[in-house]
Formats: C-alpha cells, sequence, structure tokens
C-alpha cells in the first residue's frame, strides 16, 4: 500500500497512455478512472498529472482537443496517437520485464 | 506521424504561447470544479467543498509553473525575460548605461573601422582572375648583397631576355608605372596632364582583366609601326568624355599625337596606381633602343605563374637568365645578375603593413581600456546594489542565474554599444577614404560580411570581459557580511574598491603605452618635416609640366627657347622674386640616374660602374631655391645646345668621387658626352628621410630636356602667383598643361602625408585612453570618497587639517595611476621596439618622450583626482556623520 506519490514518473506515463486507450478523456476523467480501476489505490495527485500529460502532448503521443464535456462545459480531451500506441506497447513490455525480474529478486528466500 | 504532430506542437508553444498558458488555467480550473462538485456530492458544505478541494489541489502556481516547465522552447522564453529583465534594470539607470554604451562605442566603432581598413587592403586578395599567381618581378641593383636596391625596376631588354627564355611563367608583362600624358583639350576643355602607364599588349590578359567598354590591346598594336591606341579609365571617360559609349574608335590627342580610343576600364580597376588614367602601348612609343637596353632600369613587371609552380622557383629561373646576360656582358656594370619578386598583393601594399598593424593593436588597447572602464563602471553598480543581491542570493537565486543577469546587462551594453560603434566607424570608414586618397587599394574598402561578423565577435568578446571581470568581485562568502554591514561600517565594499583599483592601474598602464608610442611617432613626424632638405622651403611654388614630344623635339632648340622666354616672362611677373625650372624639385623622388666616370682618373676595373643622379636645370635655378653655390659658378647661359658641355656637381658628389682634389675644371663624361665641373653646389634629398645622393646637374639650355618643375619664389603671398604664371604659359603655348601646382611646404606635407596621417591617428587613440583613464580615476575616488564619507567625517570632527585629508584623499588615488604609470612604462620599453621601423632619427627610448608622458599622465591624473579629493576635504562632520 504505497503513497500514491510513489508512482515513478515513467509508471504514470504508462498508466495515462493504457487509459486513454479506449477512448479521449480529459483530466480529471483519467485520475478517476485509474483510481477506480486500481481500487483505489493509486490516487493521482494534480501536481504529477498535468506535467505528464503536457509532457505526453509535447513529445507527441497523445493529442488533444477543446470539447464540451458532460457537465457542459468546455474540457481539455485527451486522446491516444498511433505513435502513443507503439509507446505504450513498449512501456508495457518494459513493465512487464521489470515487474517479472522484481519478483525474482523478491521471491528469492 | 509523430514527428509531424511534434513538429506542430512545437511551433505552436512557439507562436501561441500566451493562449496555451490561458488555456491550462482553463484546464486547471475545470478540474477544480470537478473537485469541489465531487465534495459537494459527498456531502461537504459549499464553503467546506471548496477549501478541501483547494487543500488538496496545491500550489496553483506552483502547479502552472511545473506543467509549463515540460513545454518546449522554454529556454526561449526565459531568456527573453532575462532581456527583459535587463532593459529594466538599465533603464533605471540612465546615466550608467549611457556612459557605459558611449565609451563601448568609442572602443568598437575605432576597431571596425580600423579593421575594415586592414581587412579590405591587407587581406583581401586582388580583383584580379586567380590573383595568388601575380607576381611582381624586379633586378637586384647591383651591388649585391646591399639592401637598397634589391626590389630595381627592370630594364627592357632583360624583360625581352625572361619573355623568350624562361620556364615558369604563363606569362611575363611589362610596365612604365609613373608616366605623365598631356590630354589636348577638345570641344572647349583645357588640356590636362594625366598619370599614364606604358604598357604591353598582354598587361590585362596577364592579370586577367577585360575592359568594361570595347577590347583590349592585341599584339599588332603594340609594334613601333602601330598607330597610337589608347584605354581609358572609367573615372576618367565619366568626367571628360561624359561617360559616352562612343568614345570607343573616336581619336584624342595626348602629348599632341592622336590616339585612337580602343575601350575603357571597369570603375575598380586601378592598376598600377590609384592615379592612373590612360593606358598606351610600350613598344608603340618607345624608340626599339630604350626597349632593348640591359642596364636602363625603368620598367616593372608583372609575370603569372604557371600552375604548381611557386614564386620562388620562378624568380629563381628568371635569375638564371638574369645571370647569363651579365656575364656575357662583363664589361657593362650595370647589367643585374640576380631577379628577385614579390606577390603582387605585397608590391602594391606591403609598405602600409606595419603602420596599419600597429595602428589596429593601439585601437585593441582602446577597447581593452573600454572594457575595463565597463568593468568598473559595473563593479560600481555592483557594489551600490551589493544587499540586494545578498538578499536574492539567500533567497536561494542560484549563483549561475546572478552571473547570467550580469552577462546579460553587460551583454545588452555592448550590442547597443556595437551597434553605435559600427555607425562611428561606417563615418570614420568615409572621412579616412576621402582623406587618403593616395593610398594603394583605397577603392576596395568597404564594410562588408566580415566586418560585421568581427563587429559581433567584439560585441561578445567585450560583454563576456566586461561581465565576467565585474562579477569576479563578488563572491559567496561575502553574503553574510553584506547583510550584517551597518550604516557606519567603513569596512563596506573593500573587495569592490581593490578590484577597481586594479582595474585603473591596467587601465593607466594601457595608455601609457599607447601615449609613449604616439609622442615617439610625432617626434619622428617633427623630425622629418624639419629635416634640412637642402633649398628654401618656404614661399616657394612649384608646378609641372611636360613638352610635347612631337613639338618640342628633344635634343632640339624648341624647348630650350621655350624654357627661356618662360622663364624671362615669369620673372617679369610683379611680386616674383626669383623663378627657375629643374627636372625635379629636391623632395620630389628619386628621378633619373645616369652611370659616370672621371675622364682625367685612372680607369675603373671591368665590372665596377659609378653611377649618380641626374637634373637638369636653368642657370638661375640654384639661386632660386636658395641651393648655395660652394665653388665654382652656375652654368653659363650663352652656352646652348650642342655647346652646353658644363655640369654642376653636388658636394657628396665631390667628397665621394674627387675627395681631397679640386673638382673645378675636370671633365666627367656620362650620357655619351665629355661634361667640364663649373661648380659645386650644396646637397639636396631626392626625398625626405633619405640620406643625399651624389647630384650632377646638366644645363637646360642643351635642349636635351622638355619636361620639369617650375619653382617661384615671392616674397609675398606665393599661392597668389599661380594664376599669373600659368595665365604666363599659355601665352606661350595654349596647349601646354601644367599639373600639380603646389608649393613646397605642400609638396612636402604630401610626401609625408603617411607619417603624419599614423602619427596624428595615434596621438587621437591616446588622447581619447587618457580621457577614458582620467573619467575612470574620477569615478573611482568619488566611489571612495563616497564609501569613506562617514570615517573622513569622523577625522575632521576630531581635529584633522582639511588640507591632511585632501592629501590623504589624493595619494590614496593617485595610488593606482602611480602603480600604472611604472606598469606602462616598462610596457612601453618592451613595445617600442615593434615601431623602430617607423620611426625616423628618433630613439625608440627617447628620455623626453618617456619623461613627457610621465609628466602629462601625472598632471591628468592629479586632475582628475583633484575634485573628489578637493570634496571630501569641504566634508561637513555633521552632514557626513549623519548620512545613512
Amino acid at each position: 500500500m504505497g503513497k500514491p506519490n510513489d508512482l515513478v514518473q515513467g509508471t504514470l506515463d504508462l498508466l495515462i497512455l493504457k487509459t486513454l486507450l479506449p477512448q479521449a478523456m480529459h483530466g480529471w476523467a483519467i485520475a478517476k478512472r485509474i483510481q477506480q480501476i486500481s481500487g483505489e489505490v493509486l490516487q493521482v495527485q494534480q501536481g504529477s498529472l498535468y506535467p505528464a500529460l503536457h509532457r505526453l502532448e509535447q513529445q507527441g503521443w497523445v493529442t488533444a482537443e477543446w470539447a464540451a464535456s458532460e457537465t457542459g462545459r468546455q474540457a481539455k480531451f485527451y486522446s491516444l496517437t498511433a505513435a502513443g500506441c507503439g509507446q505504450l506497447e513498449s512501456e508495457t513490455a518494459n513493465w512487464n520485464r521489470l515487474s517479472a525480474a522484481i519478483d525474482l529478486v523478491v521471491t528469492q528466500a | 506521424m509523430r514527428g509531424t504532430a511534434k513538429l506542430a506542437m512545437r511551433m505552436q508553444m512557439l507562436f501561441q504561447r500566451k493562449k496555451a498558458a490561458v488555456r491550462l488555467d482553463d484546464e486547471l480550473a475545470f478540474h477544480l470544479e470537478r473537485q469541489i462538485a465531487e465534495n459537494l456530492a459527498a456531502g461537504m458544505s459549499a464553503e467546506e467543498a471548496r477549501f478541501a478541494a483547494l487543500r488538496s489541489f496545491g500550489n496553483p502556481a506552483l502547479l502552472r509553473e511545473e506543467a509549463q516547465a515540460t513545454w518546449s522552447w522554454n529556454w526561449l522564453e526565459q531568456m527573453g525575460r532575462e532581456v527583459r529583465y535587463g532593459f529594466r534594470t538599465l533603464g533605471r539607470a540612465p546615466g550608467f548605461a549611457a556612459l557605459a554604451i558611449l565609451v563601448i562605442a568609442l572602443g568598437i566603432g575605432a576597431n571596425v573601422a580600423l579593421f575594415t581598413v586592414v581587412h579590405s587592403v591587407l587581406l583581401k586578395p586582388l580583383p584580379f582572375k586567380d590573383p595568388g599567381r601575380l607576381v611582381m618581378l624586379y633586378e637586384h641593383g647591383l651591388p649585391d648583397d646591399s639592401e637598397k636596391f634589391a626590389y630595381n625596376v627592370v630594364a627592357g631588354g632583360v624583360y625581352s631576355e625572361w619573355k623568350k627564355q624562361n620556364h615558369t611563367f604563363s606569362d611575363l608583362a611589362l610596365l612604365q608605372e609613373d608616366s605623365e600624358s598631356s590630354l589636348s583639350g577638345s570641344g572647349g576643355q583645357l588640356p590636362e596632364n594625366l598619370k599614364s602607364a606604358e604598357c604591353t599588349w598582354n598587361l590585362l590578359t596577364t592579370l586577367g582583366v577585360r575592359p568594361a567598354l570595347g577590347r583590349d590591346f592585341t599584339a599588332a598594336d603594340d609594334s613601333r609601326s602601330a598607330n597610337g591606341t589608347v584605354l581609358l579609365s572609367w573615372s576618367l571617360w565619366k568626367r571628360r568624355f561624359s561617360g559616352d559609349p562612343a568614345i570607343v574608335n573616336r581619336t584624342i590627342y595626348l602629348d599632341t599625337k592622336p590616339y585612337t580610343v580602343i575601350g575603357v576600364m571597369p570603375s575598380w580597376f586601378q592598376f598600377p596606381r590609384s592615379t592612373t588614367q590612360l593606358w598606351t602601348p610600350v613598344y608603340q612609343d618607345k624608340p626599339e633602343k630604350v626597349m632593348a637596353m640591359l642596364d636602363g632600369h625603368m620598367f616593372r613587371v608583372v609575370g603569372r605563374l604557371k600552375p604548381g609552380v611557386t614564386a620562388a622557383q620562378g624568380v629563381a629561373d628568371l635569375s638564371v637568365i638574369s645571370r647569363r646576360l651579365h656575364e656575357a656582358h662583363l664589361d657593362n656594370p650595370f647589367i643585374s645578375r640576380r631577379a628577385t619578386g614579390k606577390p603582387l598583393l605585397e608590391h602594391m601594399v606591403g609598405d602600409l603593413k606595419r603602420p596599419l598593424y600597429v595602428m589596429l593593436a593601439a585601437t585593441g588597447c582602446v577597447l581593452l581600456i573600454a572594457c575595463l572602464n565597463v568593468a568598473n563602471l559595473l563593479v560600481a553598480r555592483g557594489a551600490a546594489r551589493r544587499k540586494e543581491l545578498a538578499i536574492r542570493a539567500a533567497m536561494g537565486g542560484g549563483r549561475l542565474r546572478l552571473l547570467r543577469e550580469r552577462l546579460m546587462e553587460s551583454f545588452l551594453l555592448s550590442a547597443a554599444g556595437g551597434a553605435a560603434g559600427l555607425l562611428l566607424a561606417y563615418g570614420a570608414v568615409q572621412w579616412l577614404v576621402h582623406l587618403r586618397k593616395d593610398m594603394s587599394r583605397v577603392d576596395a574598402i568597404h564594410i562588408d560580411g566580415a566586418v560585421a561578423a568581427f563587429t559581433v565577435g567584439l560585441i561578445l568578446l567585450c560583454a563576456l570581459f566586461a561581465g565576467l571581470v565585474a562579477s569576479l568581485s563578488t563572491k559567496d562568502t561575502q553574503l553574510l557580511t553584506a547583510l550584517q554591514d551597518s550604516a557606519r561600517g567603513s569596512s563596506a565594499g573593500h573587495a569592490h574598491t581593490r578590484m577597481r583599483k586594479s582595474l585603473l592601474a591596467a587601465e593607466v598602464g594601457l595608455t601609457v603605452v599607447l601615449l609613449v608610442a604616439a609622442g615617439l611617432l610625432l617626434k619622428s613626424y617633427e623630425r622629418l618635416r624639419s629635416a634640412d632638405i637642402g633649398c628654401t622651403t618656404q614661399n616657394v611654388l612649384t608646378m609641372r609640366m611636360g613638352l610635347p614630344g612631337a613639338r618640342y623635339k628633344t635634343p632640339g632648340p624648341g624647348p630650350a627657347n621655350f624654357f627661356d622666354a618662360l622663364l624671362e616672362r615669369v620673372r617679369a611677373l610683379p611680386g616674383v622674386e626669383a623663378a627657375g625650372f629643374v627636372e625635379a624639385v629636391p623632395g620630389q623622388g628619386y628621378w633619373e640616374d645616369s652611370s659616370f666616370n672621371i675622364v682625367e682618373h685612372p680607369p675603373l676595373p671591368q665590372g665596377k660602374g659609378l653611377f649618380a643622379l641626374n637634373r637638369w636645370a636653368d642657370p638661375q635655378y640654384f639661386a632660386a631655391m636658395g641651393i648655395p653655390i660652394l665653388r665654382g659658378r652656375s652654368f653659363d647661359p650663352s652656352l646652348r645646345l650642342d655647346k652646353a658641355n658644363e655640369i654642376v656637381i653636388s658636394d657628396s658628389f665631390a667628397k665621394q668621387y674627387l675627395p681631397g682634389e679640386d673638382p673645378l675644371g675636370k671633365h666627367v663624361h656620362t650620357i655619351s658626352k665629355d661634361f667640364t665641373i663649373v661648380g659645386v653646389v650644396g646637397n639636396t634629398r631626392y626625398a625626405i628621410g633619405e640620406q643625399p645622393m651624389a647630384m650632377k646637374y646638366f644645363s637646360l639650355a642643351s635642349g636635351e630636356q622638355n619636361g620639369g618643375t617650375l619653382v617661384i619664389r615671392s616674397s609675398r603671398d606665393v599661392e597668389a602667383q599661380a594664376m599669373p604664371v600659368q595665365r604666363a604659359i599659355s601665352a606661350l603655348d595654349r596647349d601646354l598643361a601644367v599639373s600639380d601646382v603646389l608649393t613646397m611646404d605642400q609638396l612636402l606635407g604630401k610626401s609625408t602625408l603617411d607619417e603624419s596621417f599614423n602619427a596624428t591617428l595615434l596621438a587621437g587613440f591616446a588622447v581619447l585612453s587618457l580621457l577614458l583613464a582620467a573619467v575612470g580615476l574620477f569615478g573611482v575616488l568619488s566611489y571612495i570618497v563616497a564609501q569613506r564619507t562617514s570615517e573622513i567625517g569622523i577625522r575632521i570632527a576630531l581635529g584633522a587639517q582639511r588640507e591632511q585629508v585632501l592629501g590623504t584623499v589624493l595619494l590614496d588615488g593617485l595610488r593606482p595611476a602611480l602603480f600604472g604609470l611604472a606598469l606602462g612604462l616598462a610596457g612601453s620599453v618592451a613595445v617600442v621596439r615593434l615601431i623602430r621601423t617607423m620611426l625616423y632619427q628618433t630613439q625608440p627610448l627617447d628620455p623626453t618622450v618617456f619623461v613627457g608622458v610621465a609628466a602629462a599622465l601625472l598632471l591628468v591624473a592629479t586632475a582628475a583626482c583633484l575634485i573628489p579629493a578637493w570634496r571630501a576635504s569641504r566634508l561637513d562632520p555633521m552632514q557626513a556623520l549623519r548620512t545613512e
């Protein structure tokens, strides 16, 4: 049960990209979705979320546009680009390899 | 895909940054709203919901900054911010900024102007095809081992042999540089004397140049039997022939002979001199005998090396040919056996190298002094903002950040100063080009890309130097002391003071070096001008004229009668005390020489020959010019034409070649005749700065000479005689033109223009530096006094005499100046060795100059320090203690 801010920058990117895979969302929705799917374990703070989103946008892995949200107000919706999909795959592979390795070390009595 | 998206993102971030910032705010506001809504839904009250949301949100400013930190082009935005901030800080101290900009503008302006000249004249290649392969060739005059005549003009016959026998040059062309032609008047225009050059037909092809209009010479034009052809210069064509293209194939009259204009040269073509206006074929003009002479040196030879051949190889090849000629005519002592050569660029501007580089170094010194001054000013400002900087550093402003700020300020000042300096340089270059139209390659002087790059480089250098030197004086360890400084602390800014004093000492040192160099050049110039040239120079007017050979055949009665009549008329003019005519006056140049032998002496061993300068003069010339007749008399005017077999020799001739015997009555065999020595006259110098050479004078009445200088001496305003004399001349011959109407003073001034210009310019730089140093000294001492106001106040209150205070403060200010003086004098000793070749009759370590400079500096330094010192001594102790 780690503190929410223990999330390393790289893993946050991975989570965001995965969350955006099915559909475009705005920042609030992304945070809520991650929180929900992880069973309230991972609570992303705004302080890390928005810098991460902007960085992903600068890198060209997500693209954004302003549209009307559920409440009727304008919000900035992020969606995954084709390059972003590729990045997601490579990051997922990395994560799997990393976690498997950590697993091995930890279960080694 | 990603690439284009990324690029689009970068473009957006560059041009729509503000919009993006606003959007970010909206985005964060939206998030906050949803959080509040969630909180409300969870059951909190409106206020609670809001506070809880804000609390979880954190610092909005920090959030915004962190998000923006991920954007591209951040460094640009930061730099923009720093520049704006720099402008604002400088704007708060406009006086300081203006002063610093002015100082830098002067320093950079002087440097850029001189660099323009150096780059255009010395470094840019000549505007000919493949100019690196062009060589100017000379004969090494005898004796072989002496440097004096190492680069002598070439004989026509030697040129022909070189051209026939060489293996290393693809083309060799010959020209006579200093001819003059009289262009006859036409269409209402007066006749005028023009500088011309006679050349072989292949000169232009050797240089790789084509005429702008018309055609080049052909081999057919360059023979004795051909009709006269001429090429005009662009400026002559524009000025005299209104730029009419129909000038091609028209006939003009030079020296009353007809010449067909075959073309016009391009406007940038100035060869061999910037004053050359006409080019005519040499073989068409000169008799075959003259062109075949092996010992009559009068021409310049230009060669184009074959590809792959070096200049050394080419010259060696020609030397072999020369040696062969010398060996084949061992009885003729005036046939050189060696050839020498120089790259053409070096021939044209070699003399200018040292003076120009010395000037460039001087402007470098001025720039350095300017930078030191600005650094001084920056240190002063840093000292004033000490507390502010300490607080900022304590609050977390990184040292690098503060340094960057300093550099940005200094860069802004340098950039503004550099821009102003570039404008100054432009003006200075225009003035220089106008003043020194006589300088080689003056037409090539332009401000171009290289100069602009140099300016930018100087700006950066200035900024770095001034900024870094200024920040040296701030140290982290002083933070605490700066914050703790109470108002009464007299230890305030000690490090600043030390730094400022050492900067000042450096400034003064450089100034002293410049002053010494300038002093030496000025003294050398004064020696040069006051050197006795051997004749009267006051109230003497000169003008040159040439009688056209077609109408006044030489030798013959024509010229002799003309000059007799002319001198009679001129002497009859009111106000004219004396008049004479000579081939060339003292100071007008070398002109001609000829070999001779003394008939009464035993014959010289084979291979040895004597030569001395020749001058044709009228009998009253010596009296008119104030040249003393030491023994015997001048020419007998009744002996004319082939009866004119008298010769007058100069004193050095008598001492050199007839030592210990009475020269009168002895005979000299020269120019194929025997002459009787009738008089010995005082020595004259053929050029200022040269030793007098042995000279022999022939009577003008022989009719051999058809041109020269008319001299007129008048007790009244001699320049007013110019018009009456010219009228007298045109009364005798309407088509005759005169040129170079100058008083002797003006003539000598022209020939020393280089030296006077260099000395004046350097003196100007030295005075500028002195001014900068004085201002710096004044500033530093005022600053010290301001720092020590309370201390001085206490001293006065405790009973110190005002004079004592004055003395102490004055001494405190003079100490760095004295230190700088010592440094400067020591440095000068090393530096003056470099300008030794530019000095005339002046020792590099001339004590008068050194002492004079030291005295001048002390005077100026004392004057600069006096005001702050006097103000310190007049302090009201109560006021002083109450300050701060």
